[in-house]
């Protein structure tokens, strides 16, 4: 069984400094909970792995407009502006990763794979200070794996030993970063006794899991996109 | 229909039909998203969305809006019959693994070689390259579609790109309200142009050399 904690004493053991995982794309499958709680505690100086940097005033983007990070490594920042005048002014460092080569550094980590090799990139400035690979006389960039402090993933409904489904386009990024980091905090807007989430439905198994959060009603409305 | 929006139609209708029975799409943000509004009733072809699912569907009415099922831009959608979810890793395997027909994605330039340049201007707009650079390389075809000039009226289809690229000679077609081209080992081929245009205009609304095919048709 994995302890079950509010989203405030999950959120407790970050500290200043973390590097921290967030699933979710533009908002869609995002602990809004916990990152609530992040925002409360205070922390700041955060690294933040992260499809996108959301909108300015909800979840993620939040944590990104209210001064609590220092570095974000993302695929885009595009519908968060104020991310885009913090990396111009330098108050935001912003490695900007191609999404697919985002999700699988992220899954090498998990995998215990050395990096990846990916076309991706290859000519662009993607490719500026990294190893060039010939595989079958194709090129390749070597993308090294990332990790990280903590991964928070969102989850419909999470049994007590962590086996998660995730419903519909909201899986994204929770599944592999479930997987890359050293403590995984479980969103859960249900929370079940094992045998209740049938073994077919498990999205991320619980093995990765180490905490988990039951989610606030008011962050599980159906109106991020408003 | 406003001149812009009889433009954009134009070029969605196009690119729409060029499209065969089964072909898995996917369709950038922006102008490439109304490709979706002109797709042929008498084909099935499946929209891939690269957050997380093939059958991409269209807005639903408010009260089916689901916050488990967006768009890759966040916004309320819904999914086709046939359909099927996964998570990123998967959704960029099946795009770089070449498995995805055709990846539509607007552009600021494009030039001789297919170089594509879509996801900055340095100093001014630095929103990320989210999955295009991902797309281009790893879908079988690349289609661009744009305006053939931009909001200055400068040319867009560059003997070679200046800004900084998506990805090097991955570009397949080119769109535009203008022409259909297509790009050859050999350079550009001018292939089609549009209903209200001249050859004549094409090129010289055009920086990059145009071949002009044998047999040119209208669009």
């Amino acid at each position: 069984m994995k302890p079950i904690k509010t989203p405030q004493e999950a959120a407790a053991n970050i500290r200043d400094n973390s590097s921290i995982m967030i699933g979710g794309f533009m908002c869609c499958g995002h602990p809004f909970s916990v990152i609530n709680a992040i925002i409360d505690s205070g922390v700041k100086n955060l690294t933040l792995i992260t499809n996108d940097a959301g909108f300015p005033d909800v979840g993620i983007g939040k944590l990104v407009c209210q001064n609590r990070t220092k570095k974000l490594i993302v695929s885009h920042i595009g519908l968060n502006p104020v991310a885009g005048k913090k990396m111009n002014s330098k108050e935001l460092e912003v490695e900007l990763v191609p999404q697919g080569t985002l999700a699988e550094r992220i899954r090498a980590k998990g995998a215990g794979l050395g990096g990846v090799l990916t076309p991706t990139g290859i000519g662009t400035e993607v490719e500026n200070g990294k190893q060039k690979i010939t595989v079958t006389e194709k090129d390749y960039l070597l993308e090294t794996p990332i990790e990280a402090d903590f991964a928070i993933i969102k989850a419909n409904i999470c049994d007590k030993y962590g086996n998660c489904f995730i419903a519909k386009s909201a899986k994204n990024f929770n599944l592999v970063m479930a997987m890359a980091a050293k403590t995984v905090i479980v969103e859960a807007d249900k929370i079940v006794e094992p045998g209740e989430l049938d073994p077919e439905n498990v999205t991320v198994p619980g093995v990765f899991v180490n905490i988990i959060a039951p989610s606030k009603k008011e962050d599980q409305a159906n109106n991020f996109w408003n | 229909m406003d001149e812009k929006e009889i433009k954009r139609a134009r070029i969605a209708t196009r690119i729409a039909n060029e499209f065969p029975d089964g072909a898995l799409v996917n369709l950038g943000i922006g102008m490439p998203t109304i490709v979706a509004n002109f797709l042929p009733k008498d084909k099935t072809i499946l929209l891939q969305s690269e957050n997380g699912f093939i059958g991409l569907g269209p807005k639903p009415e408010e009260k089916n809006e689901d916050k488990d099922l967006v768009n890759a831009g966040g916004k309320p959608v819904s999914i086709a019959p046939g359909g099927c979810f996964f998570d990123s890793s998967m959704s960029f395997s099946i795009i770089r693994g070449r498995h995805v027909d055709y990846t539509v994605l607007g552009a600021l330039e494009v030039d001789e070689q297919g170089n594509l340049a879509n996801y900055m201007i340095p100093g001014k707009m630095v929103p990320g390259m989210g999955g295009a650079m991902d797309l281009v390389v790893g879908a079988k075809t690349v289609i661009i579609a744009m305006e053939h000039l931009n909001k200055k009226g400068q040319c867009k289809i560059l003997k070679k790109c200046t800004l900084p690229l998506t990805a090097k000679g991955e570009v397949d077609i080119i769109v535009t309200d203008m022409a259909f081209i297509r790009v050859t080992k050999k350079g550009l081929v001018l292939e089609e142009i549009a209903e209200n245009t001249t050859v004549d205009e094409v090129i010289k609304n055009t920086e990059a050399n145009l071949t002009v095919a044998g047999k040119l048709s209208r669009f």
